[in-house]
C-alpha cells in the first residue's frame, strides 16, 4: 500500500467571524487506528468533525479524507464513511429489520446484500428474534450496538463515533468497545470522541482540543509519561486547567 | 402578584424575541384582509363571451349590442361553426357561448318566441350561474322594452334593492369572517403553542415544582394574547373601514366588547388544546385543522349555513365562530345593539365558561 | 430534612419503571443514585420532586409526605430535571430573575448562596441560555434551582454530556453546597463520579442493587482482581474469554481487569497461558475493584 493514511489534516481552521472554532489543526490518522478525538465542551470538537465528514465548508486548511478532499470530494467521502452520533443514530418508530433495510438503501447496498449482511449482524447482536420489533422499544445499550454495526454496514473505510457510550451501562460500554477493537482488527479506522477518560486509554494514539487547538497527541502511554501522571483523566484535566 | 408580573413579563420576552411569529402575528391579518378584499370576490366584470349568430338580423344585433355595451361582458369572438365551441372552453379564455337559432328575428315575430342557446363553462359552477343569471337579466331587459308599445293584460315588474349592503360588495361579507379566523388563530393556536413548548423544553417541570399556582400559570400565558388580540382586532376593523369603505353602523363599544369576549373564548379553547396535547406540533395541529376548517367551512363565513344539509346546521350551532359572525355582521352592517345579539352573545359566554371548566378539570398538577 | 422512600413502585402502562425503592437520606448528605439511562432515576427524581404520583409505597421529603404535602415541598425544593430546562430565548439574567420572581425571592436576597457558582457565568450575564456552553448551562440551571434556599435540592444527571473539567467543577460546587447543610440527592451514569458521594445506590433497570458508601461497596468486592496488559488489547480480551478458568474479564483503561474462578490462583499459569496464545509483553498485577467492578458483579446476578 502506497499511503497508509486515511485522515490527512493540515492547519484545519474554522472561523465564525473572527472566533475561530477550529485554530489551524493538523494531524494524521493510520489504517486501522483507533483514535481518540478529546476535548471539553466547546472545544470545537463537533466543528471539526463536521469538516472531516463532509457536511462544513472549512474555512482554510488542507484535509483528506480517504483520499478524497474535504472541499471539492465531500460526496466521495461520503460514501466510504460510516457515522453515528449520540443524539441521532436510528429511527425509534421502524423496527430493527427496516433501519438496517433503510440505512442499507441509502448507502446503494442491493436487496440482496442487505438480507444477507443483515441476517449475519443480527445474530452476531443476538437480536435475531427482536428483528421485527420497534428500535424505540430498545434498551440504549442495544440501540448504540446496532447503530454501530449498521454504520459499518456498507464496509466504510473510517467510522466516525460521537460520544458513542454516553449514559449506557458499564457491561454494554464494555461489549461496544470489543464491537469496536473488532472492526479495528479488520481494518476500519475509527474515529472517536467520548468523556469517559477510561475509554481514552483504550484508544491507540488520542488527540485533546483545548480552544480550537490540538494541545497533545500522542499515544496514551506517552501522553501519561510526558504529564508525568497515572491516568488520561489527570492529563486531561491538567491541559484544560492549564489553558484556564 | 408580584410572581405573577414576573410571570408576564416573561412571556412578553418570548414573543418579542420570536420576531418572526410576531410578524406572521401581525402581518397575517393585513395580508388576508386585502386578499379577501380585492382578489377574492363574486362579482362578474369583463367576462369574456364568445358569439354564434345564426340569424343575423336585427333583433339579434340589438340583443348583442345590449350585452357588448353592458360592463358585465365583453364580446371577444364571433363564430360560425358549432365544432368551434368546444375548442374555444377548452382554451379557457371565454367563459360563455350565446348561440342565437336560425330566423331568430323572424321567429319572434311570427312565432312570438324564439331560442336562445347560452353555454356556459361550468368548472366553476359559481360564475357560470352569475353568468347566466346576468344573461337572463339582460334579455329580459330587452323584452320589457320591446313590449312597452304593445299593451298586454298585466305585468309584474320586480323591483329590487339589496339592504345592508346595496352595492353587493363580497368585502362585507369577507370582513368579518377573517376577523374571527385571526382572532381564533391567534388566540387559540398561539396559547396553545406557548403552552405546549414549556412542556416539550421541560421548563413545564420547574414551574410545576414551584409555589406558582396552576391558574397563575395559565392566566399569565393568556393575558398577553389577550392585547395582541385586541389589537388585531383594532387594526382589521381600521383596515376595514379606510379601506374597504365598510360602515360600522353599530356602536364601536358594542363591537369592541364583543370582541373582546369572542377573544377570551378562543384562548379558553387554546388553554383546552394545550391540556390535550404534549407537542407544539400536535397542538398545532389540532388548532389548525380543529379550529380553522370549521370556521372556515360551517361558521357561515364562506358558504351560507341555510343552504348546508341538516346535519351540518346542527353541527354549526357548536362552532363558536358562527355565532361571533352574526353578531359582528349584525353590529357592523345592519347597526344592530345587544337587544337584539344577546342570544349570541350569552351563548358565546356559556361556551367560554364550558371550555375553562373543562380546561380547570383537565389541568394537571403533575406530569401524568 | 432527610429524604425517605420506601416500597415505591411505579410503572407506565405496562411498563416497569422502578420497583421496590426503599432507601433513606440523612439531612445534609450527598447521595448519590449511580445507574445507567433507563434504569429508573428520572423516575425517582420525578416522585420526589411530586411530579408524579408512586402506584405504591411511601416517601418524604424533609419530613413532608409527597402526596399530602405537595405543595409544601414543592416550596421548599430544588430541583434541576435531566433535561436542560430554562428559557433558551431568555438571557442568563433574565431567566435567573424570573425564577427568583416565583418564588418570591430576589437575587440580592439569596446572592451569598449562588455567589461562586453565579460569578463564573456573570461575564456572559446578557447572553441568551440557549448560546451558552454544556457546563455554563450547567451552572446557570444550577443557580436558578439555589435562587430560594431550598433545603433539598434534586439533580438529575446535572453531568451527562459535560467534560471531564467542568464535571470536577460542578462536584466541587456540590460539595461546597452541602458544607452549608443543604441535603443533596444527585444521579450520574457516570461511576466514576460515585467516589464523590458519602452514600451511593446502585439502580439498574428500576431495582437497586446496593446502598452504602462507596468504599463498602468495593470492599464487598467478592473476588481477587488482576490488571492484565499485553501488546494487544483486542487479541487479549479475546484469548482471556476462552481461558477455561475466566470469571470475568473486562477492559478498564489500558488494563484488563481479569477474576478467576478458582479459589487459588497463581499469576504464573495464566501468565504461561497467554504466553502460549502469542501475546508478548504481558503484566499481571493484582489491583483494586472500583465501582464499575462492583456494578457489573451486581449486575450479573
Amino acid at each position: 500500500m502506497k499511503n497508509e493514511n486515511v485522515i490527512e489534516v493540515e492547519n484545519l481552521t474554522k472561523a465564525f467571524g473572527a472566533f475561530k472554532a477550529v485554530n489551524a489543526i493538523s494531524f494524521e490518522v493510520k489504517k486501522g487506528e483507533i483514535f481518540g478525538f478529546l476535548g471539553a465542551n466547546g472545544a470545537g470538537k463537533t466543528t471539526a468533525i463536521k469538516m472531516l465528514i463532509g457536511i462544513s465548508h472549512p474555512s482554510s486548511g488542507k484535509a483528506k479524507v480517504v483520499d478524497y478532499d474535504v472541499y471539492t470530494q465531500p460526496e466521495a467521502i461520503k460514501r466510504n464513511i460510516g457515522y453515528m452520533s449520540q443524539r441521532f443514530a436510528l429511527y425509534d418508530d421502524l423496527t430493527v429489520q427496516e433501519n438496517i433495510n433503510f440505512f442499507g438503501g441509502i448507502y446503494g447496498l442491493s436487496r440482496k446484500v442487505i438480507r444477507e449482511k443483515s441476517k449475519n449482524l443480527l445474530v452476531e447482536l443476538g437480536m435475531h428474534e427482536i428483528s421485527s420489533k420497534l428500535v424505540g422499544s430498545l434498551p440504549l445499550g442495544w440501540k448504540q450496538k446496532l447503530s454501530f454495526s449498521v454504520a459499518l454496514l456498507h464496509e466504510p473505510k473510517i467510522v466516525f463515533l460521537d460520544e458513542p457510550t454516553g449514559g449506557v451501562d458499564p457491561i454494554t460500554r464494555r461489549q461496544f468497545w470489543e464491537m469496536i477493537y473488532k472492526a479495528a482488527d479488520q481494518g476500519t479506522t475509527i474515529f472517536v470522541t467520548t468523556h469517559y477518560m477510561d475509554e481514552a486509554e483504550y484508544c491507540d494514539r488520542v488527540s485533546i482540543m483545548v480552544e480550537g487547538k490540538i494541545e497533545a497527541l500522542d499515544t496514551p502511554k506517552n501522553l501519561k509519561q510526558q504529564f508525568k501522571v497515572t491516568s488520561m483523566n489527570e492529563v486531561f484535566l491538567k491541559l484544560a486547567r492549564n489553558i484556564e | 402578584m408580584k410572581r405573577f408580573i414576573g410571570f408576564i413579563r416573561k412571556e412578553f420576552y418570548h414573543i418579542f424575541r420570536d420576531r418572526r411569529s410576531l410578524f406572521i402575528l401581525f402581518g397575517m391579518p393585513i395580508a388576508q384582509i386585502l386578499l379577501f378584499g380585492f382578489a377574492i370576490t363574486n362579482e362578474i366584470n369583463n367576462v369574456n363571451i364568445a358569439i354564434q349568430d345564426h340569424s343575423k338580423d336585427a333583433s339579434t344585433l340589438e340583443i348583442i349590442n345590449k350585452i357588448s355595451n353592458s360592463k358585465y361582458f365583453s364580446i371577444k369572438q364571433i363564430i360560425s361553426r358549432e365544432a368551434e365551441i368546444e375548442s374555444i372552453f377548452q382554451k379557457g379564455k371565454i367563459k360563455a357561448v350565446l348561440n342565437f337559432e336560425k330566423d331568430f328575428g323572424r321567429n319572434l315575430i311570427k312565432e312570438k318566441s324564439a331560442k336562445i342557446q347560452i353555454i356556459t363553462d361550468a368548472t366553476d359552477p359559481n360564475t357560470a350561474n352569475s353568468i347566466t343569471n346576468y344573461i337572463n337579466a339582460i334579455l329580459q331587459n330587452y323584452q320589457l322594452e320591446k313590449n312597452k308599445s304593445i299593451q298586454i293584460d298585466y305585468q309584474i315588474i320586480p323591483q329590487t334593492r339589496m339592504v345592508y349592503n346595496q352595492e353587493l360588495k363580497s368585502v362585507f361579507m369577507f370582513v368579518p369572517g377573517v376577523m374571527t379566523i385571526i382572532l381564533m388563530l391567534v388566540s387559540a393556536m398561539m396559547t396553545s403553542i406557548s403552552i405546549t413548548r414549556e412542556k416539550e423544553l421541560g421548563t413545564m417541570e420547574i414551574l410545576l415544582v414551584s409555589p406558582l399556582k396552576p391558574f397563575q400559570v395559565i392566566i399569565g400565558k393568556v393575558v398577553p394574547y389577550i392585547f395582541l388580540s385586541i389589537i388585531n382586532a383594532a387594526v382589521i376593523v381600521l383596515l376595514s373601514i379606510f379601506i374597504f369603505k365598510m360602515p360600522v353602523e353599530g356602536s364601536l363599544f358594542l363591537l369592541g366588547a364583543e370582541s373582546v369576549l369572542f377573544i377570551i373564548t378562543s384562548l379558553a379553547l387554546g388553554i383546552l388544546i394545550s391540556t390535550i396535547s404534549d407537542t407544539q406540533q400536535s397542538a398545532m395541529m389540532i388548532s389548525l385543522m380543529g379550529l380553522m376548517l370549521p370556521v372556515i367551512l360551517l361558521s357561515g363565513f364562506i358558504f351560507p349555513i341555510s343552504s348546508m344539509p341538516a346535519p351540518l346546521q346542527v353541527i354549526s350551532n357548536i362552532i363558536p365562530a358562527k355565532w361571533f359572525i352574526i353578531i359582528i355582521k349584525g353590529i357592523m352592517l345592519k347597526g344592530v345593539g345587544l337587544a337584539f345579539v344577546w342570544k349570541e352573545t350569552l351563548i358565546l359566554i356559556g361556551m367560554t365558561v364550558f371550555f375553562i371548566a373543562v380546561s380547570v378539570k383537565k389541568y394537571k398538577i403533575r406530569l401524568e | 430534612m432527610g429524604i425517605s422512600l420506601s416500597n415505591i413502585d411505579k410503572s407506565y402502562k405496562k411498563q416497569i419503571a422502578v420497583r421496590n425503592i426503599t432507601f433513606d437520606v440523612n439531612p445534609g448528605e450527598l447521595f448519590g443514585l449511580i445507574g445507567p439511562d433507563g434504569a429508573g432515576k428520572t423516575t425517582i427524581f420525578r416522585i420526589l420532586a411530586t411530579l408524579l404520583l408512586p402506584d405504591n409505597g411511601k416517601a418524604t421529603v424533609a419530613g413532608l409526605d409527597i402526596i399530602k404535602d405537595y405543595k409544601a415541598i414543592r416550596n421548599s425544593v430544588g430541583y434541576m430535571p435531566g433535561r436542560f430546562s430554562l428559557y433558551q430565548d431568555l438571557t442568563v439574567e433574565e431567566n435567573l430573575n424570573f425564577f427568583a420572581t416565583i418564588f418570591g425571592t430576589t437575587i440580592a436576597e439569596n446572592y451569598d448562596l449562588i455567589k461562586d457558582i453565579y460569578e463564573q457565568i456573570a461575564p456572559f450575564k446578557d447572553r441568551r441560555a440557549g448560546k451558552l456552553s454544556g457546563g455554563m448551562k450547567q451552572k446557570l440551571a444550577l443557580s436558578c434551582a439555589l435562587i430560594h434556599k431550598p433545603k433539598v435540592l434534586f439533580l438529575d444527571e446535572p453531568t451527562t454530556g459535560v467534560d471531564p473539567v467542568s464535571r470536577k467543577e460542578f462536584w466541587e460546587m456540590l460539595k461546597r453546597l452541602q458544607k452549608r447543610g443543604i441535603t443533596i440527592l444527585v444521579s450520574t451514569p457516570y461511576m466514576d463520579e460515585a467516589a464523590l458521594c458519602d452514600r451511593i445506590a446502585l439502580i439498574q433497570e428500576g431495582e437497586i442493587l446496593d446502598i452504602d458508601t462507596p468504599q463498602a461497596i468495593v470492599d464487598k468486592f467478592p473476588k481477587d482482581i488482576y490488571n492484565v496488559k499485553a501488546d494487544n488489547m483486542y487479541k487479549l480480551i479475546q484469548t482471556l474469554q476462552r481461558y477455561e478458568h475466566t470469571y470475568s474479564v473486562f477492559p478498564f483503561g489500558e488494563f484488563v481487569h481479569y477474576t478467576d474462578k478458582r479459589v487459588t490462583f497463581k499469576t504464573e499459569e495464566l501468565q504461561h497461558y497467554l504466553e502460549s496464545s502469542g501475546l508478548n509483553a504481558i503484566t499481571i498485577a493484582p489491583t483494586h475493584a472500583d465501582i464499575e467492578d462492583a456494578f457489573m458483579e451486581l449486575a450479573k446476578k
